[in-house]
């Protein structure tokens, strides 16, 4: 087992390579000058020459490169080029809410899907595993952000002033206010790692809200992300539902279900302590690759809800040109990809005995 | 009478008479295409999708890109069999933001949307296909450094990778399709790897190569024609996820620049009247819907039919 996991670790660190040397190439391959890029057209001789300086970009790539992966390392991704305030900074406070909206998502889907699936096995051929699965198809071909909307219209318009009104937009109601821990704690001037943390809890609004005592708020922030998490999911249910029900199918005919069947146990038992846990490896897989996908849904989900997370800011930085923040916004999603991947990896290792020798 | 031979052969002649109809391997999997339920769908609302995007001209009332006079901004459908007056003009899908004829657009949409599918996905096999199948037969460092290049690709969620390409090269429709064509090269490379793994070590390769073919012909002659299969159903399915992924990034306003008849981009554009005008957010995400569902049954019912292992 440990060999399995170390031998793991040590295929990472050449993909997290590979992520710093495609991140540093992407900003590197904008075309022209990276000042004019950067500073826009009319950026005066002098202007760009202190750019430069700056920046470093007058070292050599190689070089540049080495002080790219250092600075990462120490979590400095430089400072965003739109108001000066260093990246890490705007890292901390976007982050958690993509974060949450994710989690979220996941649980919404996984929790559905794996049931959905499981019946239609069970149920196989009835009315009931047709319909989820034409639901399944349906829910794979709709567009995240098409789905948001059309979500918010009915929940906030079409069910107006009826208990399942929901809010269209935004984190937490205008006008709620939710003071930062660092005021809170008066540790404004926290620097390095634990400022860092502290940002993170405070801009994750259920954490910081639970931290308070202010559960009015939490319940507020759940009820902003209710809709997201389904627009952001429902693709990701499908495909679980379909990988679950394929699976337990599968597993169904096999002649363990038979025999535990044959010893009279009761129909639950067999479905769910035989047959459901040896479906669960390629369930699990297909939930950790979901990570991926919902990661990117909450990038399009965030815009149309106008909720202040990554996606949102990618955008935003894009448009103004700062390619700092777009460079380290893609570092981060990346490793936290990669590290789901291997989470993922390491928890086949317990389901199925079998890969931990291979 | 038909019904009478049938009845007095016996089962095992009539398996016989089966046999005897002899059928090439594709005859066989265009039947069991034709016979798969998810298959029929999709060919059907593609072959709907195709028809419309080539008589656009005909079937849209009005010109997608110019303002329509003597109409409210925004105003919802009016179709007169649904009982709109019938001294107003129809307009089955209503007015858009810019006094377009929002039915025509949507029409116009069609033929981008499967024209994006379709380039990115036969750019992203072509490369996709060389790069792997170069892997699968070249010598083991090669294979390796192509691999690894791959997984670096696939390590990051595709449409922020798209999303990333995009802003280095500039917001617009050609750099989007380049964009989404790149981000999924790695999943046809390794498709066409392992299955010129699998096909390289059988006996008739063996046997091209004692006969003195050269490699590169026993490659695109021999290993690449049996490689194809799995190939063609990653692909159809890849249309699907290349159609969503370049209208997401549309949406976004990185795609499709208006005044562009794109689906995403006109979703994009009207994203914040979704409460006074839902119609011209609903109907262009059906259509992205439809078209999308369309590929996705189709791969599907490809996966089925193509699949040897299923009882004939």
């Amino acid at each position: 087992m440990t060999a399995f996991v170390s031998r793991r670790f040590a295929l990472l660190l050449p993909v997290l390579l590979g992520i710093l040397i495609v991140t540093f190439a992407l900003v590197r391959l904008i075309p022209g000058d990276p000042c004019k890029a950067m500073l826009g057209e009319r950026a005066t001789e002098e202007k760009c020459n202190a750019f430069r300086e700056r920046y470093g970009l007058n070292d050599s790539i190689p070089v540049q490169f080495v002080r790219y992966i250092g600075n990462v390392i120490q979590g400095d991704f430089g400072t965003s080029i739109q108001n000066g305030r260093p990246v890490t900074d705007v890292l901390a406070e976007r982050l958690p809410m993509t974060m949450e909206l994710t989690l979220l998502a996941t649980v919404f889907a996984s929790l559905l899907g794996v049931s959905l699936g499981v019946v239609s096995a069970i149920r196989h051929n009835s009315s009931v595993d047709v319909g989820a699965m034409v639901f399944a198809n349906i829910g794979v071909s709709m567009p995240v952000f098409w789905l948001g909307l059309m979500l918010a219209y009915i929940f906030a318009l079409s069910l107006k002033d009826t208990i399942f009104q929901l809010p269209p937009s935004g984190r937490l109601t205008p006008g709620t206010d939710l003071p930062s821990l660092l005021e809170v704690w008066g540790m404004q001037d926290a620097g390095g790692l634990w400022r860092f943390f502290l940002i993170f809890i405070s801009n994750s609004v259920i954490l910081n809200s639970i931290i308070q005592g202010r559960l009015d708020i939490t319940v507020d922030a759940l009820r902003h992300l209710i809709l997201p998490a389904i627009a952001v999911g429902t693709i990701s249910l499908a495909i679980i539902a379909r990988m679950t029900r394929g699976s337990m199918l599968d597993v169904l005919t096999q002649d363990f279900v038979r025999v535990a069947r044959a010893k009279g146990l009761y129909e639950r038992a067999v479905i769910m302590r035989h047959a459901f846990r040896n479906a669960l490896v390629p369930i699990v897989t297909v939930i950790g690759l979901q990570i991926g996908g919902l990661l990117s849904g909450a990038v399009l989900t965030e815009t149309v809800f106008s909720l202040p997370g990554m996606g949102t800011k990618i955008v935003e930085a894009i448009t103004a040109r700062d390619y700092p923040v777009v460079q380290a916004f893609t570092v981060v999603i990346a490793i936290i990809f990669v590290l789901v991947n291997l989470i993922v990896d390491l928890s086949y290792a317990y389901l199925n005995p079998r890969i931990r020798v291979s | 009478m038909q019904e009478t031979i049938k009845q007095a052969t016996p089962a095992s002649a009539q398996n016989a008479i089966e046999l005897m109809k002899v059928q090439t391997p594709a005859q066989r999997t265009i039947r069991r295409l034709l016979r798969n339920r998810s298959a029929q769908v999709g060919m059907a609302l593609l072959a709907a999708l195709i028809l419309i995007a080539i008589f656009a001209e005909v079937i849209a009332p009005y010109d997608p890109f110019k303002r329509v006079s003597g109409v409210k901004r925004r105003s919802p459908p009016c179709i007169h069999l649904l009982g709109c007056p019938a001294n107003q003009p129809q307009h089955l899908m209503g007015i858009d933001g810019n006094f377009r004829d929002f039915f025509s657009r949507v029409v116009f949409g069609s033929r981008l949307s499967l024209q994006i599918g379709i380039v990115t996905v036969t750019f992203a096999v072509i490369v996709g296909t060389l790069l792997g199948s170069l892997a699968g037969v070249a010598s083991p460092w090669l294979d390796n450094l192509i691999m690894r290049a791959m997984d670096i690709m696939l390590a990051f969620p595709s449409l922020l990778l798209a999303i990333a390409i995009v802003t280095v090269l500039g917001p617009g429709l050609i750099n989007t399709l380049l964009a989404v064509a790149i981000v999924s090269i790695p999943v046809y490379a390794r498709v066409v790897r392992s299955s010129v793994i699998g096909v390289k070590g059988l006996d008739y390769i063996a046997a091209s190569e004692a006969l003195g073919a050269s490699k590169m012909r026993i490659l695109f002659t021999r290993i690449l024609p049996n490689s194809l299969t799995p190939l063609i159903v990653v692909a159809t399915l890849g249309i699907a996820g290349a159609i969503l992924e370049a209208a997401g990034l549309s949406f976004l306003g990185l795609g499709a620049q208006p005044p562009t008849a794109e689906w995403g981009l006109m979703l994009g554009d009207e994203r914040n009247s979704v409460f006074n005008a839902p119609h011209l957010v609903f109907f262009p995400g059906i259509a992205i819907m439809l078209t999308v569902l369309a590929f996705n049954l189709l791969g599907d019912g490809l996966r089925d039919a193509l699949d040897p292992r299923r009882k004939i």
